[in-house]
């Protein structure tokens, strides 16, 4: 296993591949909110016909990113192209659409006027019928806004990002309150469109989300990306396991130089040493310090996607 | 997912960018049937100055019904244009003030992701806003035509009911102002408390002529003052010219509150 390579896999940036140009392109983009430096840098480079999970627990920064590229907020640092050109150009052609988390919409309007209202401010769109059609929510047309549930609101407003026929989908935690049953629903009319050949962008704290459904996971913490790769290069970073032993007066330093080693941990004479390759670092410790007792034990996936997403002190650790 | 198979990509930059800044008559429709759902709205705009001018306007003896020398109408006809004016600042003052609902809601922010300019947004609330307006002005004089106890020229019917209906454009930009301004729950109720001050204090509600002098004074400096005269006018045979200044003001501040607002609404932060 090669831990060390999946982090950061970084994509080379071509502005232009095969003549199209990049769907998203975020570069250094820095936000601050008073004393919270919530968006610390963070590039992307997200290119045509990609499904990309934006992967990170609340507080992470995914909604301002998700601002920042929509140019909806501005940011101190850095810069947002959308197809080769400023957002709003984006939008007024009707190339980017998206599905924020709350809000967006009048309750005194219906289902259906909400659509024809959207689809009236553009050049060219989908007829409604079609639209409601794909989002399921056929039935609903005359029901007024405010009395539907967080569920149809959510395919409402998913029926009105398909309304100008979008190269690029953004939806910011599209099934937050949605039931187990909505929330297939949910993802099987997004796979189905992106089956199309859209471009899809979706932010999620689901773990099982982004793996259900992204091509790549792009993980972030804290304003910061830490990972990104494919489903399979992040489970692999994510299930690593913790090999354990006794071995006192263990500095820093050498620790972190064993071959394979993710983040370390000391604690008095025990050091716990996080990697993908267990089995390495097993026998590094065993054959090359005095180190004894050894102890591996598998870290399941959820708790492993907190360990790398969350504040504990060891993923300080990790380089 | 296959990243080749794109049928949307050939024609994207030569996706057009919709005129008008995304103006346009179907939205404009959506938004006047949206206005004229509102039951409450319909009730303070439609409704109230209907029945104030039953109550106010019919009520008035056949000896107390002249104007006075140089007049072209009667005491009823006076107090029928009051009240339609009273409507349709209501109409146009609660048309503006939908953003603020708008704004609560988040539509103004989904609208940012659609060609929708700024500018034509408020044209359009403005418009629906007018129309409104207009239909309050209706009810008002067909009930006047009816109950024909109200007496003026038919000029003076045409010409006062356009007189009232363009005038309260003004508040259409105070609705936009104070609906920029304030937070929604408080706007509507805030409004209509504003507009009865603005109506008793501009001499919509009371004869300001039979009012003390230090009132009148007062009255000259409130919003509805110098419209109220300027409306008036066709009937009264004569307009105090300093109603003018007091409508370029009043209009002056309105425009310029719901303008700074706005350009603080709109900023990209």
């Amino acid at each position: 296993m090669t831990t060390n390579d999946t982090y950061a896999v970084q994509r080379p940036r071509r502005s232009i591949a095969g003549g199209t140009p990049l769907a998203i392109d975020l570069r250094g983009a820095h936000k601050r909110f008073g004393d919270v430096h919530a968006v610390k840098g963070i590039d992307l480079t997200i290119r045509s016909g990609e499904i990309v999970a934006f992967l990170g627990p609340n507080g992470a920064g995914k909604t301002t990113t998700i601002d920042m590229i929509l140019g909806l907020s501005q940011p101190d640092e850095g810069s947002s192209e959308i197809f080769g050109m400023a957002p709003h150009l984006a939008i007024r052609r009707g190339l980017v659409s998206a599905v924020m988390q709350t809000g967006g919409l009048l309750s005194d309007y219906t289902v259906e006027e909400t659509c024809r209202f959207t689809a009236s401010l553009f050049s060219n769109t989908r007829p409604v019928e079609e639209v409601l059609a794909r989002a399921g929510i056929t039935e609903l047309a005359d029901r007024r806004v405010g009395k539907c549930s967080g569920g149809e609101k959510q395919r409402l407003r998913f029926a009105l990002a398909l309304l100008s026929d979008p190269a690029l989908i953004l939806l910011d935690e599209p099934t937050t309150g949605m039931d187990v049953e909505g929330r297939r629903e949910f993802w099987k009319a997004i796979r189905a469109d992106a089956q199309q050949g859209r471009t899809v962008v979706f932010a999620t704290h689901y773990l099982e989300e982004a793996d259900a459904y992204a091509d790549r996971i792009i993980l972030v913490r804290r304003g910061e990306i830490v990972a990104d790769g494919t489903a399979g290069q992040i489970k692999s970073l994510a299930s690593g396991r913790t090999v354990r032993a006794t071995l006192p007066g263990a500095d820093e330093a050498t620790l972190r130089s064993i071959p394979g080693a993710d983040s370390i941990e000391i604690r008095g004479d025990t050091v716990l040493v996080h990697s993908g390759d267990s089995d390495k670092v097993a026998h590094h410790l065993l054959t090359t310090t005095n180190a004894h007792d050894l102890e591996i034990t598998a870290r399941g996936l959820e708790e492993a996607f907190i360990a790398l997403t969350g504040d504990d002190k060891t993923t300080e650790e990790t380089r | 997912m296959s990243t080749t198979a794109m049928p949307q990509q050939p024609d994207l930059m030569s996706r057009p960018v919709p005129g008008l800044g995304g103006f346009n008559l179907t939205m404009l429709k959506l938004e006047v049937r949206r206005l004229l759902r509102n039951r409450r709205t319909m009730i303070f705009t439609m409704i109230m100055p209907v029945v104030f001018y039953l109550i106010f306007g019919m009520t008035i003896p056949a000896g107390k019904q002249s104007l006075g020398a140089g007049s072209h109408g009667n005491v009823s006809a006076y107090i029928l244009i009051s009240m339609a004016l009273y409507g349709a600042v209501l109409a146009t003052s609660s048309g503006g003030a939908m953003v603020s609902i708008e704004r609560s809601q988040g539509w103004s922010r989904q609208l940012r992701l659609t060609p929708l300019s700024p500018v034509a947004y408020i044209a359009v609330k403005m418009l629906a806003a007018m129309t409104l307006g207009a239909a309050s002005v209706l009810a008002v004089y067909v009930v006047g035509l009816i109950t024909s106890q109200a007496n003026m020229p038919l000029a003076q019917w045409i010409l006062t009911a356009f007189a009232v209906w363009i005038g309260s454009l003004m508040f259409a930009a105070f609705g936009l102002f104070m609906g920029y301004l304030l937070p929604t729950e408080n706007v509507m109720q805030v409004q209509s408390f504003a507009l009865v001050i603005f109506a008793f204090a501009g001499g919509l509600f009371v004869d300001l002529t039979a009012m003390p002098g230090w009132y009148q004074t007062v009255a000259q400096f409130t919003p509805i003052w110098g419209l109220n005269e300027l409306v008036h006018a066709p009937v009264s045979g004569g307009v105090d010219n300093w109603a003018w200044v007091n409508v370029a003001a009043w209009l002056a501040i309105f425009v310029a509150g719901a303008a700074w607002r706005f350009r603080k609404d709109t900023a990209r932060v």
